[in-house]
């Protein structure tokens, strides 16, 4: 990652005395690399116990005190937080009845079905006539497909169980997600307060607040259903943020000519112009939600994430599977489901004299049905509940397939990954490690001196500065290389697949199939094939991350060399360039902005993969979070969760600022971004 | 709309009234408030609290299963979220059991009668290129042979999860073997690489556990170190290496019960019950390779263990 950065540096630096600098600083690091080790004190490379920062312990007395102590004269902190967990507990109980248990009467084994939970006749209904109602017959046969496959393949009690808990996780987090948004589309202090807290919910891996979450909020489904709100309404206040801004001036006057109050402004004019853009948000959630289904699992979730679980427990890989793939399933019928709620075209107001059947026609068919199933699923068990005997299953047939090409070709990909592992990721693994601690800032820095002033600068050299005072700075190092390795691989294959996907538009498709499937499949159905083919270590891992972050870096490269304005590649063919010179020369550059957008998300990505990774036996701050997880250390885990948010927070900024002073140089405007 | 909905909820109230009839009879217990039984995700320990939970439930008692984490579970287990947990191993939870226990706030019920094994594992087909296995002294003779590009000359030796310690890095140190441990993540990936070594009779040596499938579905032997003894951990003059530690094999350690400490004036019978459950790993792992292995229904197998030991559970919960 370093080196691939500072050769952006070398070609955006303007200045020639720049280029000299990098140059030099090659040169430099060459040597430290051959003798750096015996040329500095030891504490140029780790940071000894004694004079480290104690934030660790900070952090535990800190949440000790909380739990414990602290105060607010009427009630406790944690009597508030136990308060609010029992008052969540009261929709998601709802949906787990209404979805998956029934409703009951009483407690645990003693409980009593007062009414079954809907059918899977009713369910399937319910969603095919929203699939109707929110755009046309296609889709609802699409969802319905979705949700009969679902019955088909054995997988029906546990998905109720995880869509009840989606179906009440996402309304809160875009609730929370909008009034965040609001509040800083009105005051932009508060905007600059939520930005970097944003920041940082989105980059800490889930698995460091996980401990927090159960102390204070109890535990089972409604800790992980905190969790899963905490990890997907980000990307919606955010989104919210942005369509709140670009809504026209012209409607905002308009209103305000009205005389509209305040209230109504926002609610009656400004979130209704806003509404495509906040859909979007909303489909945001959902997907983010999804994945995190499987460590919701881990706190008492159940559903899904579990079966997963449990099946590689088992080292069922068929089972693992068919349950992702119930995750997958999911995740598309919603998506498919909100984007078309989103994009629907708003009808012409019904007459108001139709009766009631005109008016409803679907939500009374859903009705009946739901009632109608009810009463005869009481004695006809096959309509209750998907009767077991018609199930499908894929199976031991999986197993097999990968038993057989471990057998047949384990020798060949055990060459391969050799000559990986020895000429690119070890070497990059002892440059990172050689290097003393102050270089490595001090390069980083003028880096980021060079791509973003000042401010940038300050940033870097704090962030960085955070993990070194920690203690973290060698795992720190380990996660680089690990992530920066898995990022150049996932760019070498993805921006050439993305190309090939703008120009063929059937493979175009296919492609988006995969990455599709590859971003909502858990990562933890395919990592015990992976770790059957390449046994436990570093080339797992990365072949793990690289699975899992290559979709963005495709998803980027097809859309930027999409948008670029027709007019500029006819003026390419018009002047006469090859096909090869038509892609370098022209499409290339102009999508790079894009393509660093892609680079990003990608890197954000990898680095959200780590701690899964971590259960492959890295030794980087993934394991240090998966650790401080098992042994419920608040402290430890959260320093070294801030530590890969850190790292994440300066790439971020670092290619934010590059692919900025890139659409500068290319006389792009904002137009394009 | 609202009519239709009064409609609705008369017509389930009339279902739900012919559902009531399965109302059974409930003993004279403490109190009816569910007891919370965590389940984690390995078969042997579902088993284990299946059985709990279901002489609980003989004796008259309201019990709940819950999904939670093995360690994480321990948060719940101090603020009475959770209130029983069945198997705390020795030799992996034996830290965060201790911290627990430490607060007064959740309590070790004893021993559940269960041994856990933990050693260096090869399969049989190993014994074939290393003649001398079982004992550990012909190892160092072939490491070669166990050896991967990545650990070449040394041979490969792949550990359990650092986080359930173990001293495999000190014991290869002190007893002098020319091995390299690697630590793998998740028990998950410890037997992935075992099923794919297996798969193509290739060289593997690692860590095993047992009650477990794995040492029933894969044939294979533990390595045979020089027997553990308290004295070879803490005393470095003890055993072959005068000056090291750790020259000796790994112990074996009781599984253990725990509970929120709340338990015992709750449901003191209960509490009792708990602390009587009592079970041998030979019974153990015949259930798990009945449930993972030949695929019987959890709940079944559990039924027939409770069925045929009536006696036995009689007087845990007397």
């Amino acid at each position: 990652m370093i080196t691939a950065m500072k050769n952006r540096v070398l070609d955006i630096g303007p200045l020639k005395s720049a280029k000299l600098f990098w140059i030099l600083a090659l040169f430099v690091t060459v040597f430290l690399y051959l003798e750096g080790k015996g040329l500095f004190p030891k504490w140029m490379f780790k940071v000894p116990r004694k004079s480290q920062l104690p934030v660790k312990k900070y952090i535990s007395d800190f949440m000790d005190w909380l739990v414990q102590e602290a105060n607010f004269g009427f009630f406790t902190f944690k009597e508030l937080t136990r308060g609010m967990s029992s008052l969540l507990d009261i929709p998601l109980s709802f949906a787990t009845s209404l979805f998956s248990t029934g409703f009951l009467e009483g407690q645990g084994s003693q409980a009593i079905q007062i009414l079954p939970p809907l059918s899977w006749i009713a369910v399937i209904a319910a969603v095919v006539a929203m699939g109707h109602y929110a755009r046309d017959w296609k889709l609802a046969a699409f969802i319905g497909g979705c949700f009969l496959y679902l019955a088909i393949f054995g997988q029906w009690d546990s998905a109720m169980v995880t869509l009840a808990s989606i179906v009440i996780a996402v309304p809160f987090g875009v609730v929370g997600g909008l009034l965040l948004a609001i509040g800083a589309y009105r005051s932009p202090w508060f905007e600059k307060t939520i930005s970097p807290v944003l920041d940082l919910m989105q980059t800490i891996p889930v698995f460091a607040y996980l401990v927090p979450i159960l102390f204070l909020f109890g535990f089972g489904p409604v800790a992980a259903m905190i969790a899963t709100i905490i990890y997907a309404m980000p990307p919606m206040t955010r989104i919210a943020i942005m369509s709140l801004k670009s809504v026209p001036s012209e409607i905002v006057d308009f209103g305000n000519m009205a005389g509209c109050t305040k209230r109504q402004l926002m609610w009656k004019v400004l979130v209704p112009s806003a509404a495509p853009g906040l859909m979007v948000g909303v489909n945001q959630v959902i997907m983010l939600s999804l994945n995190m289904v499987i460590i919701a699992s881990m706190i008492g979730a159940g559903g899904l994430g579990y079966d997963v679980l449990a099946s590689l427990r088992r080292l069922d890989i068929g089972g693992g599977l068919e349950a992702g793939v119930g995750i997958v399933v999911l995740a598309i019928a919603l998506d498919r489901l909100s984007q078309a709620f989103a994009t629907r075209s708003e009808s012409a107001h019904l007459d108001g004299r139709l009766n009631i059947v005109k008016r409803h026609p679907w939500f009374l068919t859903v009705l009946i049905i739901v009632l109608f199933t009810l009463v005869l699923g009481h004695y006809i068990p096959a309509i209750q509940g998907y009767p077991a005997s018609l199930e499908l299953g894929v199976g031991t047939s999986l197993a097999e397939f990968v038993a057989w090409i471990n057998v047949n070709f384990f020798d060949v990909l055990e060459t391969y990954k050799t000559f990986v592992l020895i000429y690119f990721m070890v070497p990059v693994k002892l440059v990172l490690l050689k290097m003393p601690w102050a270089w490595t800032i001090l390069l980083l820095c003028v880096g980021a001196w060079q791509l973003g002033g000042k401010k940038l600068f300050l940033l870097t050299l704090l962030l960085s500065l955070f993990i070194v005072a920690t203690g973290m700075w060698e795992k720190a190092m380990i996660t680089v290389y690990l992530c920066g390795v898995s990022v150049v691989i996932a760019c070498l294959i993805g921006i050439p697949v993305g190309i090939l996907a703008v120009e063929n538009d059937r493979l175009g498709r296919i492609v988006q199939v995969v990455i599709d499937t590859l971003q909502t499949l858990p990562s933890f159905v395919y990592l015990i094939p992976v770790v059957m083919l390449f046994r436990v270590g570093d080339f797992s891992a990365m072949v793990a991350v690289v699975l899992y972050a290559i979709a963005p870096a495709i998803r980027y490269t097809t859309h930027g060399i999409q948008q670029i304005p027709s007019s500029l590649i006819e003026a390419g063919i018009t002047s006469g360039c090859t096909r090869r010179q038509l892609l370098w020369k022209v499409k290339l550059p102009l999508a790079l902005p894009e393509i660093l957008l892609g680079l990003n998300q990608t890197i954000m990505l990898a680095l959200s993969m780590l701690v899964i990774t971590a259960l492959v036996g890295t030794r980087d701050l993934g394991q240090e979070v998966y650790i401080a997880l098992t042994k419920a250390d608040t402290g430890r885990g959260l320093v070294a969760g801030l530590s890969i948010a850190f790292i994440a927070i300066i790439a971020d900024r670092m290619i934010a600022a590059g692919s900025r002073k890139a659409k500068q140089r290319l006389g792009l405007g904002e137009e394009l971004g | 709309m609202i009519k239709t909905s009064r409609f609705a909820l008369a017509l389930l109230g009339s279902l739900a009234l012919s559902n009531m009839t399965t109302t059974a009879s409930f003993a004279d217990v403490e109190s009816n408030d569910p007891i919370k039984l965590t389940l984690h995700d390995w078969t042997g320990q579902l088993l284990t609290t299946k059985i709990m939970g279901s002489v609980l439930q003989k004796a008259g008692y309201n019990i709940e299963y819950v999904q939670a984490d093995y360690i994480a579970q321990f948060a719940g287990l101090k603020e009475g979220d959770l209130h029983v947990a069945m198997e705390i191993w020795e030799t992996t939870g034996r830290e965060a059991m201790d911290e627990a226990v430490g607060t007064g706030k959740v309590e070790n019920l004893g021993e559940t009668g269960m041994q856990a094994i933990e050693e260096w594992w090869y399969p049989s087909y190993m014994k074939e290129v290393c003649p001398g296995l079982p004992n550990w002294e012909a190892l160092n003779e072939c490491a070669e042979a166990f050896a991967t590009p990545e650990t070449a000359p040394k041979g490969r030796y792949l550990g359990a999860p650092v986080t359930w310690g173990g001293f495999d890095d000190e014991r290869v140190e002190a007893l002098e073997m020319d091995f390299e441990v690697i630590h793998a993540g998740t028990d998950a990936a410890l037997f992935a690489e075992l099923e794919s070594a297996y798969q193509r009779k290739a060289p593997v040596l690692l860590w095993v556990y047992a009650p477990h499938w794995a040492p029933a579905k894969f044939e294979g032997e533990w390595v045979e170190f020089p027997k553990y003894t308290a004295e070879c951990y803490n005393d470095p003059s003890w055993g072959s290496n005068e000056d090291a530690a750790y020259d000796c094999g790994k112990p074996t350690g009781p599984v253990w019960k725990v509970a929120w400490s709340g338990v015992k004036d709750k449901w003191p019978g209960a509490h009792k019950a708990i602390e009587g459950f009592n079970i041998s790993n030979d019974e153990m792992s015949q259930m798990i390779i009945e449930v993972d292995l030949d695929g019987k229904d959890m709940d079944a197998v559990v039924n027939t263990w409770v069925d045929a030991n009536k006696d036995r559970w009689a007087s845990w919960v007397k």
